[in-house]
This record gives structure tokens, C-alpha cells and sequence, in this order.
């Protein structure tokens, strides 16, 4: 036990490192920009708090807030669910997908505060690792992943996509509207692809779902 | 991120009573823009509104045989929804060609018309943007240009509208229906929501200041074949460089409405008349009077060419 929270607390610290090495040496855009700005604040005026309930993974979790905390922040900063990482931070790459209600979402780009009542559910609630969800395990069995940091993101987003196919929800390779969606390497990719592996591990990942998707059906 | 008050709103006449009382407030939704350009400090309100709990969530049969789409309809529930796949596949198909599942489950109807553009030079603030900081400049004009406008720019702005929907809805002759401050409702069509740059590109739509869009009517069905074919960088997840919504009739007549040429859908009635000799001609009366840059001038062919696939899918 010791010594797993020793690892993560090293890997989290690890990833922080990079990301701020990466925010340095980036000339601009997102990462390089607020630093100096987000000192500034109190000038248009002091960050106000505000108190939320949502449910995570089953649990009442009752927070005081500043109100700009993301739905993402207040995961990992304010519940140590760690297991919802932390991109982009722009809705770009789906390293933060969480299920709001049964429906993925980014949790960068939603507020905490909007979500008053609301059932949460992160990768920490699909499954532990005694106890593994079926697509965790397929993404195990299949090598769906190398480095791991988009992992949470991809399971999160795939088990709900597979829900959306289930309730008839269209996507862009839909080719008739009016049936039912069906289950191909194709239509996968493209629900899949607001969630960015940057180690390549796709093909394996559209295994691992096509697994998933195929026990379910 | 600036710090900010947060409320949430009961009614659509206590968010824009909300809005009118604050000058810095800004409505929220989905937030998937909004949020976003929060943290890059282009937006930077002082108050957000939260019209999520508003109800306005709901697609419901008009009495002259359209549907009403409500200001929160989330883009995944209006994309599934049976009747807009069955008579208004044109918007069903725009709104599936933008963002990604996550996106779409949270970004709203009145959002995605209301999301500012992509334009990098928007996006950076340490370039000149008429539209972020009216009268500091345009660092588009003479900088990098591919996927900037073709068609009704200005010399202060030449950004693109990046919403796939507003293109549908043009094409549709949607309807805008909003609530004002003093609580008096009015009805915008699509034609004149979104605005052409001009002198003042900070000034993107028809809304009055504290003015907020409660739902979409769409008219009565149209028929026909509809179409949504949008080209891009990527296969998924990406802008238009250019799209073409388009409902073509039996005999060959229909409507055609082009995203990512202009700062708003663009669509020229008057042109339509040539659907039926080609896309050729067609094209060159939508976009009769283009001032393409040497960067983007590909963008009309391309539109031209998107076309001609459309009718040429639509005679099967």
C-alpha cells in the first residue's frame, strides 16, 4: 500500500514536471500565455466561493469551491481521484472524460459548480484493480495503451460510446440515418476520436472496444 | 481564469434580467467554448449565468408543421432526435460532422450558434484582433491565411463562423427566437443572426445585450435530398475548410448554405437559380465577388467541387 502511493505520488509529480517544461519551452498558445496573466486576478476582483453536492462514483461529495474550479480540478485536486489526467486542459485531447449522468463528457470544460446533484463517474468507478471492468480488462488484454496517460480518458469514453451506439445515436460514418448504428472498426474511430492517443495505440484500442462491443451485443 | 460570481437562473426573463443588471455577466450552457476561451483570458466575464436548469430542453411540433428546438437541446439529442433525422438530415449530418461525442453531448443549440471563431490570430493574444480587442488591428490580413474567410470579409476582420449547425440552419430558414431584457420576445431569422464584419467584428450576431435565444424554430419539412458534405484537414474532429449543406429537390432545384468561407453561413438565394445548370454555375454566383487570399483561394474551388459531389450523390 505504502509503497503504491509512494509510485504514484512519483509518477504524478513526474507528469507535473513535464507538462511545466513543456509549458516553458512552448512560444505559444495555451500553456505559455496565462503563467504571468493568472497572477494578475485579484486585479478584476477576489475569486469567489461557492458550495456544491455531486455524487462520485456513488458517493455524496460535498465541496466549498472557488467557483472556477473545473469539473477536472475538483476531481483531482479537491477528491484525489487522480485517475481523470489532465491534457490539454482545452477539450482537445480527452485525457479528462468522465460520464456526467451516464454521458461522457470533458471535465476540463465544465465547471464543478455547474454541476449541482449530479452523478459523477470516473475511471476510480468503472473498476479497481482487483476488480477490473470488462473494458479495462479488454484494453489490458489487447495492449491498448503504452504510456498509460490517456488510458482513463479512453475507457471512460469508450464504455459510454458503446451506450450511445446502444441508444441509436448517430455519428458522422452513419451511412442511413434512419437505422441503427452499427458496430464497425469504422464508426468506432470516428466516436472515438476526440480522444487522442499520442503513443499510437489505436488499432489496439478499436480491438479492445470491438471486444467489449461483441461480449455486450 | 478571472475570478468570477456564479448564479443560477430560474426563468429565461430572470437570465437576461440577470444579464441587463450585469454589465461583465455572461450566460453559460454547455461552456465548451465559452470555458475555454475563460481560461485563455479572450473572455473574461465577471459573472456567469447558469441557464442550464431553464428547461429549454426540449424538440417539440410546431403548429405550422416544424419543430421547435429549445435554447439547451444538447447537440447529441437534436442529432438523434427521430424527426430531425427523418426530415432535417441536413442539420442532423452538420451537427455529427462537428466536435467529438463529448462535445456534442455538452455544447447547446443556442452555444453552437453563439461559439466565437477559431481564428489563431482570435486565439493568441499577443497578435492584434479587431474582434478581441475592437480597434487594436488584424494580424490575419497579411499573415497566415488558409483558413480564413473568402466571401464578405473586411479590412478589420476576415475570421470564418466555425459552427457546422448555423450552416444547416441557414439552409433551413431557421428561425431565432429570443427574450429581451424587458422580457418582450422576437424572432431573428438565421439570415440576419449571424453578422458580416464590416468596421465592428466584435459585433457577431443580432442579439442586444442581455438578449438570450430560448429556442430554433425550424419551418415545416422541406423534402428533397439533404446533404451535409464538409471537407477538412482531418477525417474527424476538425473545422471546415469548406462544407456545403444542401437540400436538392427532384427536379434538380434546392438550397445551398456554405460554412467556412465567411463570418456567417453563407447562402445567396438569388443564386440558387443556377442549381439546376451545375456546380459550376452555381458556385460562381454563391460566391460571385470572392476576394480569396493566395493562401486560400483553394477554398472556392473546393466548394465548387463539394457541390458538384453533393449533386451528383443527389441524382444517384
Amino acid at each position: 500500500m505504502e509503497s503504491s502511493s509512494h509510485l504514484s505520488l512519483t509518477r504524478r509529480a513526474l507528469v507535473a514536471a513535464a507538462a511545466a517544461t513543456a509549458g516553458a519551452t512552448t512560444p505559444e498558445g495555451a500553456d505559455a500565455q496565462p503563467a504571468s496573466a493568472g497572477n494578475s486576478s485579484t486585479d478584476a476582483g477576489t475569486p469567489a466561493m461557492t458550495s456544491v453536492s455531486l455524487r462520485v462514483n456513488g458517493e455524496l461529495r460535498s465541496l466549498e469551491l472557488d467557483t472556477r474550479t473545473t469539473l477536472l480540478d475538483a476531481l483531482r485536486e479537491h477528491l484525489q481521484l487522480t485517475g481523470s489526467k489532465k491534457g490539454c486542459d482545452h477539450g482537445q485531447c480527452g485525457a479528462c472524460t468522465v460520464m456526467v449522468d451516464g454521458r461522457r463528457v470533458y471535465s476540463c470544460l465544465t465547471l464543478a459548480v455547474m454541476h449541482e446533484g449530479d452523478e459523477v463517474t470516473t475511471i476510480e468507478g468503472l473498476g479497481q484493480p482487483e476488480t477490473l471492468h470488462p473494458m479495462q480488462a479488454a484494453f489490458v488484454k489487447h495492449d491498448g495503451y503504452q504510456c498509460g496517460y490517456c488510458t482513463p480518458g479512453q475507457i471512460c469514453a469508450s464504455v459510454a460510446m458503446l451506450e450511445e451506439i446502444k441508444a441509436g445515436v448517430p455519428s458522422h460514418v452513419t451511412a442511413d440515418l434512419m437505422a441503427s448504428p452499427q458496430l464497425t472498426a469504422e464508426e468506432i474511430r470516428e466516436r472515438m476520436s476526440g480522444n487522442i492517443c499520442r503513443c499510437g495505440a489505436y488499432s489496439n484500442i478499436v480491438e479492445a472496444i470491438t471486444e467489449v462491443a461483441g461480449r455486450q451485443a | 481564469m478571472r475570478p468570477f460570481t456564479y448564479e443560477r437562473a430560474r426563468t429565461p426573463a430572470e437570465a437576461a434580467a440577470a444579464a441587463a443588471r450585469n454589465p461583465g455577466a455572461k450566460f453559460i450552457a454547455g461552456g465548451t467554448n465559452l470555458l475555454d476561451l475563460m481560461k485563455l483570458q479572450i473572455e473574461v466575464p465577471s459573472h456567469l449565468i447558469d441557464v442550464n436548469g431553464l428547461g429549454l430542453d426540449r424538440i417539440e411540433a410546431t403548429p405550422e408543421g416544424g419543430l421547435r428546438i429549445g435554447a439547451l437541446v444538447r447537440n447529441t439529442d437534436l442529432a438523434t432526435d427521430e424527426r430531425v433525422r427523418r426530415d432535417y438530415g441536413v442539420l442532423s449530418r452538420a451537427l455529427l460532422a462537428g466536435a467529438t461525442g463529448q462535445l456534442r453531448n455538452k455544447a447547446t443549440t443556442a452555444g453552437n450558434l453563439l461559439q466565437r471563431t477559431r481564428c489563431p490570430y482570435f486565439y493568441d493574444t499577443n497578435m492584434a484582433c479587431n474582434k478581441r480587442q475592437p480597434g487594436s488591428g488584424c494580424s490575419a490580413i497579411g499573415g497566415i491565411t488558409r483558413h480564413h474567410a473568402v466571401i464578405g470579409a473586411s479590412e478589420a476582420c476576415i475570421a470564418t463562423h466555425p459552427s457546422d449547425m448555423a450552416v444547416a440552419m441557414r439552409a433551413l430558414d431557421a428561425v431565432v427566437e429570443t427574450v429581451r431584457p424587458d422580457g418582450t420576445a422576437r424572432q431573428i431569422p438565421m439570415a440576419e443572426f449571424h453578422r458580416l464584419p464590416g468596421e465592428t467584428p466584435h459585433i457577431e450576431t443580432a442579439l442586444e445585450r442581455g438578449e438570450f435565444i430560448a429556442a430554433v424554430t425550424l419551418p415545416p419539412p422541406l423534402g428533397g435530398q439533404q446533404f451535409y458534405r464538409k471537407v477538412r484537414d482531418r477525417a474527424s474532429y476538425a473545422f471546415a475548410l469548406v462544407s456545403v449543406a444542401a437540400v436538392v429537390q427532384r427536379d434538380g432545384t434546392g438550397r445551398v448554405a456554405l460554412g467556412g468561407v465567411a463570418h456567417k453561413p453563407w447562402r445567396v438565394e438569388a443564386a440558387e437559380g443556377e442549381l439546376t445548370r451545375g456546380a459550376k454555375p452555381a458556385m460562381a454566383a454563391i460566391l460571385g465577388g470572392a476576394r480569396p487570399t493566395h493562401e486560400n483561394a483553394f477554398k472556392l474551388t473546393l466548394a465548387e467541387r463539394a457541390l458538384a459531389s453533393v449533386l451528383a450523390d443527389a441524382k444517384g
